[in-house]
């Protein structure tokens, strides 16, 4: 008998013993497979909790360096000489756009406005990287994936002024801009609404087999914070989706300075924790932005949506709304002008390639100049959409409700016309 | 399809052909939907594997399965944010919320993108969406789960809105919102989804589809019109029968059905000839639809020609619905309310 219970007893340790290890691996393989997405996890006796200040911060992928060398040539993308020369092009006519556009809203001629200084190489590096076929979501200032795509400086114009050859029928206000021909959504306001829908987009690409699309979807440090951020890259890991989440990093969101924004390692480190692949990226050095986004598309086209984060810096204003000058300094503004600006960087590529002198941007600084100020005098020109279009397009079809108001409109301002500027709109369409 | 499965199938047929419940009629609207065009979604809280919180959704996952229909984390911006961008893009989803309590956690993405981003693009993006979910008063849940979202919603040009009352409306009504190509707000009823009705062989039918836009009379009558809509029809049917039978006061009742477009002109068709009216609403008095009915009547010289009497509205208590069971019984009207507010119109109290 007591010889029995010693034997029943050992057994029962080593049975507890073989219980462990079993449930053990059990409940790793659980967590594993189920919890962590299959990555492999251990149990760790030491008791440890992880220092968020010392996580190593992620690198910043760069081609060249703030003189515009280009460190390792394994790297150089080898643009050719048109390629490089629309790049280049397309970065200083948006410099020269928002001069005149920003001064025009200084002088009272247009409502508001948005300058993307210094942020040339990010809109250009990126949306040459992109095919046409991939839908934009951009946040506001990223007039110069637009550009890229051929949207006309006219275009640009008349949305400004609102004016009857305007696409959007005068209804958003500048900047605002959309294209469905350019595959470019009508920008929304209020910030990071563009991210989830962004994911549904992609969504929706992804229901369509082999269709080489995807969905980018542009926004700023400041747009991370949001919880349509989080949502946004949440259902994009769950939902496996074609898409990149693209965000300028440029050091203040109006006034708010990065430092205030968020802790940790800036947008980028919180990729890997929501399982998007991810990059750091000089945002000044057009040709890394390039690399890394047609590698980001690669990634995308099987579903892996990445994160890019290109670290610049905001030269302009937030906005005309907005005095920078308030919350930094202006020595600050020049030192990043002057010892990294994208537009230079590039320039040197250029010119060391023997494609550009400054014959040749002489040349053509004049002449952009010239072709902004024509557009810009014809689109403040141009006659006002009607007053019909205030009741098109809120719904599908015009409401029996809104056709009454609009023939009482009608009526009053058949009466009372000399108050109203009749000879800047366009004739009534039938 | 077995055999058996077959006659379980056509006993349960049998069955819906004489009624049908709001939970039954909602759920079939969604699965002929879902049959029809592979570009409508179903999207939510559990409404997959789960069968959705209140198995409105039952079956559908299985039957059209994770390419139509999608579980999504939870985040109610985030999935309506996900349903715009799909929208933008060819689809045709229908997001459900939870309840439409937690809708106001993707406000932003319902007003600010669904509802506006077909005018400012200038017709050239249109939203075809439809969010639904239970709204409005359910027993012992209070305050964050109770909430009447109609005028809310009612009040947003470029949405329309739609609140089933029987299982006739919320069959046709959600089919007609799904192939709309506006975003569309569909509230329904917790209280509502297992009660049954009788429907004819034309609702039955996958092809049966109600006009949005168009109210109802569902009860004529000759001495005094009450306007109402929702879970609040249920009371106002029952206050009619008892108007009848005690006091012989024949009302007639204009079931809304859509809030916005909103039918103005069954109403003030029916005003002319009773030349009384009441609303009854479960929501609060304050910029409700039943003020809305108010300032319409004053506006329209017929309308307000033909009252004899001003018109009065009967609403949910202007509070936050309490938990309590005697005070949350308080706070809504009944059927008591709505009889007596009539009497007191036609000055027979």
């Amino acid at each position: 008998m007591n010889r029995l219970i010693q034997i029943s007893r050992r057994n029962f340790g080593l049975a507890r013993k073989c219980l462990a290890v079993e449930g053990d691996a059990f409940r790793l393989d659980e967590y594993s497979g189920k919890y962590l997405g299959h990555r492999k996890v251990n149990f760790t006796e030491k008791l440890e909790i992880i220092d968020a200040n010392k996580t190593a911060a992620i690198p910043i992928y760069r081609v060249t360096n703030a003189v515009g060398d280009v460190i390792d040539q394994s790297q150089d993308p080898k643009f050719d000489k048109d390629q490089a020369l629309k790049m280049y092009k397309t970065m200083t006519k948006l410099n020269i756009l928002d001069k005149i556009l920003y001064d025009s809203q200084r002088q009272g001629r247009i409502s508001f406005y948005m300058t993307s200084f210094g942020e040339e190489a990010n809109h250009v590096g990126s949306a040459s990287a992109l095919e046409p076929q991939d839908l934009i979501y951009g946040q506001y200032r990223e007039a110069g994936v637009l550009l890229w795509r051929g949207f006309s400086l006219s275009q640009f114009m008349n949305q400004c002024y609102g004016n009857s050859e305007d696409i959007s029928k005068g209804r958003q206000m500048p900047i605002h801009f959309g294209s469905n021909e350019l595959n470019f959504v009508t920008i929304s306001s209020p910030l990071t609404t563009q991210l989830p829908q962004a994911v549904g987009s992609a969504y929706a690409f992804k229901r369509q087999p082999n269709n080489n699309r995807i969905a980018v979807v542009y926004f700023g440090d400041g747009a991370a914070s949001e919880g349509d951020a989080h949502a946004a890259f949440n259902f994009a890991a769950t939902l496996t989706c074609p898409i990149i989440f693209f965000c300028r990093n440029n050091g203040y969101a109006i006034s708010t300075p990065t430092s205030e924004q968020y802790g940790g390692d800036g947008i980028a480190g919180k990729g890997p924790a929501y399982g998007l692949h991810t990059i750091r990226v000089d945002g000044n050095d057009l040709l890394a932005v390039y690399n890394a986004t047609k590698e980001a598309r690669k990634l995308a086209l099987q579903n892996k949506p990445v994160l890019i984060e290109v670290m610049t810096y905001r030269l302009g204003h937030h906005s005309t709304s907005d005095d920078s000058t308030a919350y930094r300094s202006a020595e600050e503004v020049e030192s990043w002008g002057d010892k990294d600006h994208p537009i230079t960087r590039f320039k040197k590529y250029i010119s060391e390639n023997g494609w550009w002198n400054e014959e040749d941007e002489k040349t053509w600084q004049n002449e952009v100049k010239k072709d902004v100020l024509r557009e810009f005098g014809a689109a403040e020109k141009r006659k006002l959409a009607h007053y019909h279009e205030l009741f098109d397009d809120v719904y599908d079809v015009l409401p029996e409700r809104l056709r009454r108001q609009r023939d009482e409109l009608d009526k009053h301002i058949e009466e009372y016309k000399e108050h109203y500027p009749v000879d800047r709109i366009l004739e009534k369409k039938l | 399809m077995s055999l058996r499965n077959l006659i379980h199938f056509s006993t349960k047929r049998c069955r819906f052909a004489s009624t049908l419940s709001v939970r039954e009629a909602l759920n079939m609207a969604m699965d002929e939907e879902l049959a029809r065009d592979k570009s409508v979604l179903l999207m939510g809280i559990e409404v997959g594997r789960y069968d959705g919180c209140y198995k409105v959704t039952k079956d559908l996952w299985k039957k059209h399965g994770d390419q139509q229909v999608i579980d999504t984390p939870i985040t109610e911006n985030g999935f309506a944010g996900v349903a715009i961008g799909a929208a933008f893009n060819g689809m045709r989803p229908i997001c459900e919320f939870m309840t439409m309590n937690f809708s106001m956690q993707a406000i932003d993405q319902i007003i600010n993108s669904a509802a506006k981003t077909y005018y400012m693009s200038a017709g050239r993006l249109n939203v075809p969406i439809v969010f639904r979910g239970p709204n409005g008063g359910t027993p012992g849940v209070s305050a964050q789960h109770s909430q009447d979202y109609s005028a809310w919603y009612a009040h947003c040009p470029g949405l329309k809105v739609l609140m089933p009352y029987d299982a006739e409306d919320a069959k046709g009504l959600l089919k007609a919102a799904v192939r709309d190509d506006n975003p569309v707000i569909f509230l329904e009823s917790e209280v509502m989804y297992p009660k049954e009705f009788e429907v004819s062989d034309e609702v039955m039918s996958p092809d049966f589809v109600l006009p949005i836009g168009k109210a109802k009379i569902q009860k004529s009558g000759t001495d005094l019109t009450i306007v109402s809509y929702g879970k609040a029809m249920h009371t106002v049917m029952e206050a009619a029968k008892v108007l009848k039978e005690n006091h012989n006061i024949d009302v007639e009742v204009v079931n809304l059905r859509s809030l916005r477009p909103l039918d103005f002109d069954t109403v003030a068709k029916s005003i002319r000839k009773t030349g009384h009216v009441i609303s009854v609403e479960e929501s609060w008095p304050v910029c409700g639809i039943g003020s809305e009915i108010a300032a319409r009547c004053m506006e329209d010289e017929k309308v307000f020609g033909a009252m004899k009497k001003p018109m009065m509205r009967v609403t949910g208590c202007d509070v936050p619905m309490p938990y309590s069971m005697p005070l949350e019984a308080k706070a809504l009207p009944v059927v008591d309310d709505v009889t007596d507010m009539v009497k007191k119109v036609l000055g027979k109290n």
